[in-house]
């Protein structure tokens, strides 16, 4: 069985299918529901709009067996708006319902900061966690992002801070998140991914 | 925990080759740019920027094939343009692996194009590059790679852009590109004050130095610079010591 990328139709899939293929997993990408119904772990990667996902999701008809993987214990790891995606609602699009995997709702970041936040920045471990095994503790991750998941309301195990303290890295029970980009944060990065790769077997 | 300052390679390639314009010579070759990359990569830049300056279209249609070959080198972000006039053009250098999105000429002939590719990609994919000269009254932007003046203020040209979804300022000044007397802090200044965005300063770096002042004086977020890495005169690992014993955030790459 293989790890399936979902293809939402905007996303920047070539990188995260590059950086998974180096660590020799075995990938393809999901453009039908079968893909991911047939899936040994399902990647969400994202970047834009948070109504584009959601509706690329639904128009592909891919948001049902999304749930349905979810339900059945399937690993997932979401990777920037694949993370927000998860989440019940986003500020971003205001009445557009997210996956609903997870409670709470994504929030712009204040304005007393620079938006996006872009560039490479740090993480508070709160929690220990699998995704972050054998990263160093003030190891850069590189971010692209307006809107985060406050950390107090997400099931965070390391919070990021940018004009507010944010959910960097989510995880609960076969739900793995994180709110930068790991497959273009260099080689720790690379060890985020080895470590979602080793953990499925 | 604080975000790192980011160090920036530029490379500007002609047919598939990058290349450094140097004066009384024209363009000389400076290699690869999949090579480059890599070796950039390894040396800890923190993001690169390739710019397109071919004068040909078969020259253009290598750009792409470049960009394919240098997102296979690189697990870093990666920023290019040069010559983008349409949203379908900026989905190809996207899709052909780049993260973002550089433009400048025709964003001033249309500003539409940067609400076009902030609504289709995010905000984050788009960087609107601003060519600045001083002039009397103020600055004033630039097209055509610093060849037309259009009565422009580039603050407010910055914020309007903003306004339109721009992610990221990338800030030239003409008057230093190339003179090695190091950035134009004052401009940088300007500019970073009037937007809510990060702003990348272009244009001057010769000394380290340079970049110290650029992000205490200047306020930038982020510092650009071409031929000064591809010459190996300065490391950017080096760079980044020197800025980090000085209390600028760096990422140290171990």
């Amino acid at each position: 069985m293989k790890i399936s990328i979902v293809d939402y139709g905007a996303g920047n899939l070539p990188s995260v299918e590059r950086a998974l293929g180096k660590l020799g997993a075995d990938t393809q990408l999901a453009t039908a529901p079968e893909h991911i119904e047939a899936a040994k772990a399902i990647v969400l990667p994202g970047v834009g709009h948070f109504s584009a996902f959601v509706n690329g999701l639904r128009e592909r008809n891919l948001d049902r067996p999304l749930r349905a993987a979810f339900d059945a214990g399937v690993p997932i790891l979401g990777i920037c708006l694949g993370l927000q995606a998860m989440f019940a609602a986003s500020e971003e699009a205001p009445g557009e319902p997210g996956l609903g995997f997870l409670q709470g709702e994504v929030r712009a970041l204040p304005s007393n900061v620079k938006s996006p936040h872009i560039g490479w920045n740090q993480l508070r471990r709160m929690r220990s966690s699998e995704l972050l095994r054998d990263v160093p503790d003030d190891a850069y991750f590189y971010f692209a992002h307006s809107f985060a998941a406050p950390a107090e309301t997400a099931p965070t195990v390391a919070a990021c801070d940018h004009g507010m303290p944010f959910a960097a890295v989510v995880e609960q029970r076969n739900l793995l998140a994180v709110q930068f980009h790991p497959e273009k944060s260099g080689e720790v990065g690379a060890q985020v991914l080895r470590n979602f790769v080793e953990a499925l077997g | 925990m604080t975000l790192a300052r980011r160090i920036i390679p530029c490379l500007d390639v002609d047919a598939g080759r990058v290349v450094k314009g140097v004066e009384f010579e024209g363009l000389r070759d400076m290699g690869d740019p999949a090579e480059l990359a890599a070796r950039y990569n390894r040396e800890g830049a923190d993001e690169l920027v390739f710019l397109d300056i071919s004068a040909t279209n078969e020259g253009r249609a290598t750009f792409l094939e470049t960009i394919r070959r240098v997102a296979q080198q690189l697990n870093i972000p990666l920023t290019a343009g040069g010559g983008i006039r349409t949203m379908e053009q900026g989905r190809a250098v996207l899709r052909a692996g780049a993260d973002k999105v550089t433009v400048n000429t025709a964003a001033i002939q249309r500003p539409d194009l940067i609400s076009e590719l902030a609504q289709q990609f995010g905000a984050q994919a788009v960087v609107l590059s601003i060519d600045v000269k001083r002039n009397g009254k103020g600055w004033e932007a630039y097209t055509r790679g610093g060849r037309d003046a259009t009565g422009i203020d580039a603050e407010q040209w910055a914020r309007e852009a903003v306004r339109r979804g721009a992610g990221e300022i990338l800030l030239t000044s003409i008057d230093r590109d190339g003179t090695c007397t190091g950035f134009d802090c004052e401009l940088t200044a300007t500019i970073a004050r009037a937007v809510s965005v990060p702003v990348i300063a272009s244009g001057g770096a010769s000394t380290f130095q340079d970049f110290l002042d650029v992000f205490q004086d200047g306020r930038a977020d982020a510092a650009l610079a071409a031929s000064i890495f591809h010459q190996e005169t300065h490391s950017i690992a080096s760079l980044k010591q020197f800025l980090a014993e000085r209390g600028i955030p760096v990422r140290l790459s171990k």
